[in-house]
């Protein structure tokens, strides 16, 4: 049928149709900037595309005049430090009482209203708390993460763990599994890549909540450069900072889908049926 | 499909008029008959808020035959980037913002008003420490590259030290307070109203404040050199409110109670606390003190202390290869750096117009 919901890209036409938006943005940019340009040479606000190149350049690939770094690289290393630190402490704080709301009543009793209460607790509300608490260094900017990420994550697997079939546990114990066999058998297998997967969901909101620390104060840090370079409005290091986190934080996604597929096939086979 | 087709037609029409505003609006700067100010919160500004919500502002706009809007903005960076971008017509800032924001971004800017300088009103402070030099070796918080981290390099300079002997740590103007309750922070350096609270910690000691630097941390009203030109009505309605407005500050009456109490609740404290701040600001009160400020040799040279500092930290731009890359130019004549690229023009004309009583 000629309708248009059943007219489909070829395997050109997709990489076609996906380039168009990018190439679109990008001349819209050019355009307006070349207007600006043109009124004003040293304009900031958007500076050519050859100035990002030698902005990358500069913070790059050459030491910095006043410290010998090389900027970028060890603001991205401090970064993806606190990052990997923040997410790492709240996926294991999510694996443990996670698994542990959702199997063991008790712990539901215990711990589900508490966590529900302080997932509802906007983190960078209380951030002036947690500096004096866990003062201005790494810690706190860490710290800040995990409070802002782990209550999700937390929840999210109570919430699919409370979602297996109770045929599954009824089954694994008339076969006279342990309760730490059934975790590490029937219930860890199952949630694993389904906690990646809600990692990969929360990775947007652990960079907001590092680059709103790093804001605040740092000595280096893609957030930290942003915000000190706002102060001059060198939007020729700000935006390719942005670019270059968002290039970060999809490589991040695409990897975690890469654990996923490799370690876990039997989600996507499952996907199917449940 | 027809609203698809309406609604995409309807983005695209944004998007065009989106780059073809940005490309016109500094076009458009002749013949305009309105215009927008910017400020922020801040002891020595305080008298912009009053002279718009009191329709001073209004009368001298309305005596020039033109309307200006005076609009608060809560972020100060923000407002100088906006100023910079082309939405504002001037806007308040320091000396140094000046240079590095709008002149270095190649937006010629005049600077109309040399309002006061900060005259200890900008510090730094020492837990457990009695003196200045006991700031070797520690982190130092502050807001990096703003008047705070000028005045350090100042301080260290006055016994002997350099960057080099501290650790700066850029924290947030809003999160200093909080920050030096915490047990690790020991140093810092920042302005009021903050710095008045971070003093009534336990332990802590102003150890350098800006009176012994005075003029050369200045608070400016800043205007579009170009639409200045164009419309010179502009800089007359602005410099005849600010000394009506500053004129009503001095009267001992019930008047200028009435128009200090107002700026005290504006800037969030009482009577006392802006006396106090104001104590601490060298606030020029007649024309004839800012003429005098702007057209002396001090300033020059506290201006290329500043120029100094805003190259060595790289805050004059890609293309400025020495500290001369951006024109300084005062009244008389005299030009620091580059005269072919003057971008940061102090003007005393306009004031002096006021003190000849000529508005």
């Amino acid at each position: 049928m000629r309708r248009i919901i059943n007219l489909r890209p070829g395997r050109g036409g997709i990489v076609l149709w996906g380039a168009l938006p990018f190439l679109a943005a990008g001349v819209a940019y050019a355009l307006a900037s070349s207007a600006r340009l043109a009124a004003n040479p040293n304009d900031k606000l958007l500076p050519q595309l050859e100035s990002f190149a030698a902005a990358i350049g500069r913070l790059a690939l050459n030491p910095d005049a006043r410290t010998g770094d090389y900027l970028m690289w060890v603001d991205t290393l401090a970064s993806l430090q606190r990052l990997g630190m923040g997410l790492g402490v709240a996926t294991a704080l999510a694996l443990v009482l996670g698994l542990a709301i959702g199997l063991i009543p008790y712990v539901r009793a215990g711990l589900s209203p508490f966590v529900g209460v302080v997932s509802m607790i906007p983190p960078m509300a209380v951030l002036p708390v947690l500096f004096i608490v866990f003062g201005l260094d790494e810690l706190s900017k860490v710290v800040l993460i995990v409070f802002g990420v782990a209550p999700f994550l937390v929840r999210d697997l109570a919430l699919k763990v409370g979602d297996l079939p109770r045929e599954q546990l009824i089954k694994a114990q008339t076969l006279g599994a342990s309760t730490w066999q059934i975790v590490v058998r029937v219930v860890l297998p199952q949630m694993l890549p389904r906690l990646i997967d809600a990692v990969r969901l929360s990775l947007g909101p652990a960079w907001l909540f590092l680059i709103s620390a790093e804001a605040i104060a740092a000595t280096e840090g893609l957030g930290y450069r942003i915000f000190l370079v706002r102060r001059y409005m060198a939007m020729d290091v700000i935006l390719p900072y942005v670019a270059w986190i968002t290039l970060l934080a999809f490589l991040s996604d695409a990897g975690l889908r890469w654990v996923n597929a490799r370690f876990f096939p039997w989600l996507k086979a499952g996907k199917g049926q449940s | 499909m027809r609203t698809l087709f309406k609604s995409a037609l309807v983005a695209l029409g944004l998007a065009l008029t989106l780059v073809t505003t940005a490309a016109q609006s500094p076009a458009l700067a002749a013949e305009k008959q309105s215009f927008r100010i910017a400020w922020s919160i801040y002891a020595g500004w305080m008298p912009w808020g009053y002279a718009a919500d009191s329709g001073i502002m209004k009368k001298w706009a309305d005596k020039y035959g033109i309307s200006v809007e005076i609009v608060q903005i809560n972020d100060y960076v923000e407002s100088i980037n906006q100023y910079t971008a082309g939405a504002f017509d001037g806007c308040v800032m320091t000396n140094m913002d000046a240079l590095t924001i709008p002149a270095a971004g190649g937006v010629d800017s005049t600077a109309l008003i040399s309002g006061d300088y900060s005259d200890g009103n900008d510090g730094v402070v020492l837990k457990g420490g009695g003196s200045l030099a006991e700031i070797k070796g520690r982190d130092v918080n502050l807001v990096e590259l703003s008047v705070s981290h000028y005045l350090l390099a100042r301080a260290l300079d006055s016994v002997g030290l350099s960057e080099r002997d501290v650790r700066v740590v850029n924290t947030a103007d809003a999160d200093i307070v909080s920050a030096f309750a915490s047990p690790d922070v020991t140093a810092v350096v920042t302005w009021n109203p903050q710095l008045s609270e971070v003093r009534k910690a336990e332990g802590a000691a102003m150890v350098f404040d800006s009176s012994k630097v005075p003029g050369e941390i200045i608070d400016l009203m800043v205007v579009n050199t170009e639409t200045l030109k164009d419309n010179p009505s502009l800089g007359k309605a602005l410099v005849g409110a600010w000394y009506e407005t500053l004129a009503l500050m001095r009267d001992a009456g019930p008047k200028g109670t009435e128009a200090l109490t107002a700026m005290a609740t504006a800037a969030g404290t009482d009577l006392e606390g802006y006396k106090a701040q104001l104590a601490t600001t060298k606030m020029f009160y007649t024309p004839a003190e800012a003429v005098a400020f702007a057209s002396s040799p001090e300033l020059v040279k506290g201006m290329d202390l500043v120029r100094t500092f805003s190259f060595d930290h790289g805050l004059l731009g890609e293309g400025a290869r020495t500290v001369d890359a951006v024109g300084i130019a005062f009244p008389g004549g005299t030009v620091l750096g580059d005269a072919g690229n003057v971008k940061l023009r102090f003007d005393a004309d306009h004031m002096r117009m006021a003190q000849e009583g000529k508005l």
